[in-house]
């Protein structure tokens, strides 16, 4: 049997979700993989959302909206844009192809477009394959990154980050400056990066003691850079010292990382 | 009958699966669906119906309910946007609360769109109905809570749209309170000299308008009044009016009509304003005429479009194309009546003599060319033609837009009064400039591919109309948007045209964008139908989905505030600290502060993140959470 991708959209009842039925409604054809779910606005779907329906095996993920300046509720869709965004930087981390998650905008007159894009998705994502996550043998590693990602996206400096992210860019800071999108993306980009690291330090110290020098390989990044994840990890009381032999500290997590089921 | 919110209880659920006729049935195997649906976890009944939306099918859901002891009905139909409120209903009519109905979608989305593959469109109808299955057992009773409204509407703006609005509102018999900054009601149009088609004074037209409003018991008018705060949400609000040298009025409000208007753009730097004598835009030049201390004229400008149109601001400000019309024909006619001695008026516009330099023999066989045009035979006399024809009125335009049935008669007549319509192009604007003593414009005519000058005597610059300097200060206030331009911004261009997106306050006149007296008028009166609803009936049903904060969570950093587009979330003091609190009059239910909240905090009623997860997660696997 040919690999029927399981795709799963979120569609904001206003325009996409109305795209979709005009697209019943003229009967235009497309093929039946995607199952919809109706939120009122594309600026609900939260990213952890997103990268949990990954976690939990799916092909593809749609989201839908309204054209920017058509939204229903003045500007969800240029948030749901900033966070859309966030999610494909995570999964190329995790070693996703960018083009399982697609986000569009779809009016309510736009019955044919929305076919199209159905099957467009449809196609794309049937030739990526099945995701390496999903089926009876998910890739281990690849799962426990998305896990990482699913905790970056519910951190406080990064979701502090992403919800100032409009005001900053159109009223600036406290100070009233405005700053660039160059200049905040590279801010929640390196927050993102160092909180990736942290979980993934945690993760990889969960079960057993390890050292920055051990770390720095299995996550091959500097290891100055591993330190000063554990010292703020330490702060937070998510990490501990374990032992030392001779001169090297060995770290371990302070409680144990659970990630889903395992 | 009192409402099964008994959603503590386990969940007992009933599928009513369509056939529609063979809309859905000719594609999908409905009865194996029905079938299905009663092996999924809390399903207690499920039925096929040839019609759910049909009277035995709407019974059918009444008895189901009855006879099973549902207390979550799912109809797996057509699409909720148009059948949701029916079913709705139903649920409603046998006691079920109607947040506790959950509409799967297996027509639009699933048989009308896979007609040619009917065990894959079986399958989806059936991963459909699980979806909604599992969205169902999470679903909770909601109440739309009532919010009582004040009484006494607010109108910010005492010109014309601002009067109309407020009297609207006073005849319905509410009482108003009017703001108007200035110590004299009018607004824009108290300076004109006479308003186009009708040709009366524009003093005498808003005369009526001006003394209703004063004498209207329901109308408290503040002049020399401004808004100092607003505060509330709709049927809610607490304002404070500052009224210069009296103490400050205070006021509880139902509803807001903002009418600030707008002001002419000043071409500072353009065509000569402000560097030589003799160059006005048309307000100004509207203010002479009024004042009747135009000087001597023979050679008139008008250069249109001046600022406007992608030049100092982008858009085209609607009314100017039909207000040069009207001063062109009003120079042409009226010329003499509006001539006066400048000195003694002591207006900025100078007297600058000049001498009409077209040699008599071309004004001959212009005056013979005007009678052949009127299809008089031979020589014209010079009697037959007024005094005032003897002005050369030329309109440098890009276009006119004498749009609609009026214009572009009045647009006609100027024609007929031998008004000149020179077009140029943003490439080749004209130019103004002094040769020696005489004001001359420099044009590119379009047809000959020349440069040409022209003497005048005057040049009247049409510009845009633009948003009040303190239109960004009210839209903060009121936390209503601002377009692009500084004008308001409604809530939709075309279906929403006079309300903001935020409840309870409304916007009409130029203060939303160039228009002319017609159009404040008719928009004025909108609002203030608009503004009225709440008024009259006297509360408004807040949405039951919208945004709930665990005060617990919750660290009072105010993210959820800046996100939300209608302000209804506020950060509060309270016994916990600074805590968010969502104003559920002013929520609408789009769940943007929910997925942006960093502590998660924020839950969105009927679309929570658990609801929404189960969902989604039933779709790709066979499992109901």
């Amino acid at each position: 049997m040919s690999f029927e991708p399981k795709l799963m959209g979120f569609l904001c009842n206003w325009c996409s979700y109305a795209g979709a039925d005009l697209a019943g409604v003229s009967r235009y054809q497309y093929p039946p993989e995607i199952r919809i779910v109706k939120v009122m606005c594309s600026a609900r779907v939260d990213p952890d959302i997103v990268l949990e329906m990954f976690i939990q095996g799916a092909d593809g993920v749609f989201v839908g909206g309204c054209h920017i300046g058509d939204c229903h509720y003045i500007k969800g869709n240029y948030y749901a844009q900033q966070r859309m965004k966030v999610v494909k930087k995570l999964l190329a981390k995790c070693g996703l192809e960018l083009e399982r998650l697609r986000l569009e905008w779809v009016s309510a007159s736009e019955g044919e477009r929305f076919a199209k894009l159905m099957t467009e998705f449809t196609a794309q994502v049937s030739e990526l394959g099945p995701s390496p996550v999903s089926g009876e043998q998910p890739d281990i590693k690849k799962l426990k990154l998305l896990f990482a990602a699913k905790n970056v996206v519910e951190d406080v400096r990064v979701r502090s980050l992403l919800g100032k992210y409009v005001e900053f860019y159109e009223k600036g800071n406290v100070f009233g400056r405005k700053m660039s999108e160059e200049e905040l993306d590279g801010l929640l980009d390196s927050a993102m990066d160092d909180e990736f690291a942290r979980v993934n330090i945690l993760l990889a110290a969960s079960n057993k003691p390890v050292s920055v020098k051990e770390l720095a390989t299995t996550l091959n990044l500097p290891a100055k850079r591993v330190l000063q994840h554990i010292v703020t990890l330490k702060d937070r009381d998510l990490m501990k010292v374990s032992r030392i032999e001779g001169a090297t500290p060995f770290y371990q997590s302070a409680q144990s990382v659970r990630i889903g089921g395992e | 009958m009192a409402e099964k919110n008994e959603t503590k209880d386990k969940p007992r659920i009933g599928v009513f699966v369509c056939h529609c006729g063979s809309n859905i049935g000719g594609f999908v195997d409905v009865p194996s669906v029905a079938e299905y649906a009663k092996t999924l976890p809390d399903v207690v009944y499920a039925t096929d119906n040839l019609y759910t939306c049909a009277d035995d099918g709407l019974t059918a859901i009444r008895e189901g309910i009855r006879k099973h002891n549902l207390n979550r009905v799912i109809v797996a139909s057509c699409t909720p946007r148009t059948h949701a409120p029916l079913f709705q209903a139903t649920c409603e009519s046998a006691g079920l609360n109607k947040y506790l109905f959950t509409f799967v979608n297996i027509r639009e989305h699933c048989s009308w769109v896979h007609m040619k593959e009917k065990d894959k469109a079986t399958r989806k109808a059936r991963d459909l109905i699980r979806m909604g299955v599992a969205r169902a057992r999470l679903l909770e009773a909601q109440e739309e809570a009532k919010v009582d409204v004040a009484a006494t509407g607010l109108v910010i703006g005492g010109g014309v749209s601002g009067m109309t609005a407020a009297l609207s509102l006073a005849d319905m018999g509410f009482p108003v309170h009017l703001v108007e900054k200035e110590g004299e009601l009018g607004g824009f149009v108290k300076n004109l000299n006479n308003l186009y088609v009708t040709e009366k004074s524009a003093t005498e037209t808003i005369k009526p308008l001006i003394e209703k409003v004063k004498a209207h018991k329901n109308i408290k008018l503040h002049l020399n009044s401004t808004m100092k705060s607003v505060e509330g949400f709709i049927g809610n609000y607490n304002v404070v009016i500052g009224t210069k040298g009296e103490e400050d009025t205070k006021a509880k409000i139902g509803t807001i009509i903002v009418a600030t208007g707008a002001l002419e753009f000043v071409p500072e730097g353009l065509y000569g304003y402000n560097q030589y004598p003799n160059v006005v835009t048309l307000t100004e030049f509207e203010i002479l005429c009024k004042k009747k201390t135009l000087p001597k004229l023979k050679n008139v400008a008008f250069v249109q479009c001046v600022g406007s149109r992608g030049q100092n601001k982008s858009y085209c400000s609607r009314i100017c194309c039909n207000v040069g019309i009207k001063n062109a024909i009003n120079i042409v006619d009226n010329y003499e009546n509006m001539l006066g001695l400048m000195e003694k008026a002591g207006t900025v516009v100078e007297k600058i003599p000049v001498e009409q330099k077209v040699p008599d023999e071309i004004l001959d066989r212009r005056r013979r060319r005007r009678g052949r045009e009127r299809g008089e035979e031979g020589e014209a006399e010079e009697a037959k033609l007024g005094p005032s024809e003897k002005i050369e009125v030329t309109v440098f335009n890009r276009d006119v837009m004498a749009y609609g049935v009026e214009h572009e008669l009045t647009y006609n007549k100027s024609r007929e009064k031998r008004v000149k319509f020179v077009r140029y192009t943003p490439e080749h604007l004209p130019r103004v400039y002094m040769e020696g003593n005489q004001l001359t414009v420099g044009y590119f005519h379009e047809t000959l591919k020349l440069e040409r000058t022209m003497p005048v005597d005057m040049v009247i610059l049409a510009t845009p109309l633009v948003a009040q300097p303190d239109a960004g200060e009210l839209s903060q206030m009121l936390k209503v948007p601002l377009g692009q331009e500084g004008f308001f911004l409604e809530a939709h261009v075309k279906l929403r045209p006079v309300d903001f997106a935020t409840d309870g306050i409304y916007v009409c006149g130029t203060c939303r964008g160039p228009s002319d007296i017609t159009e404040c008028v008719t928009q004025a009166a909108a609002a203030a139908s608009r503004a009225a609803i709440p008024l009259s009936k006297g509360y408004v049903l807040a949405e039951a989905i919208a945004s709930e904060v665990n005060t617990d969570l919750c660290v009072g950093c105010g993210i959820c505030a800046t996100l939300c587009p209608y302000s209804a979330i506020t950060v509060e003091r309270g016994p916990k600290g600074m805590k968010a609190v969502v104003i559920k009059a002013a929520c609408k239910g789009c769940g943007a502060c929910g997925a942006g909240c960093p502590e998660k905090a924020m839950t969105m009623l009927h679309y929570t993140d658990e609801q929404l997860i189960v969902e989604g997660l039933a779709g790709i696997k066979e499992v109901v959470l």
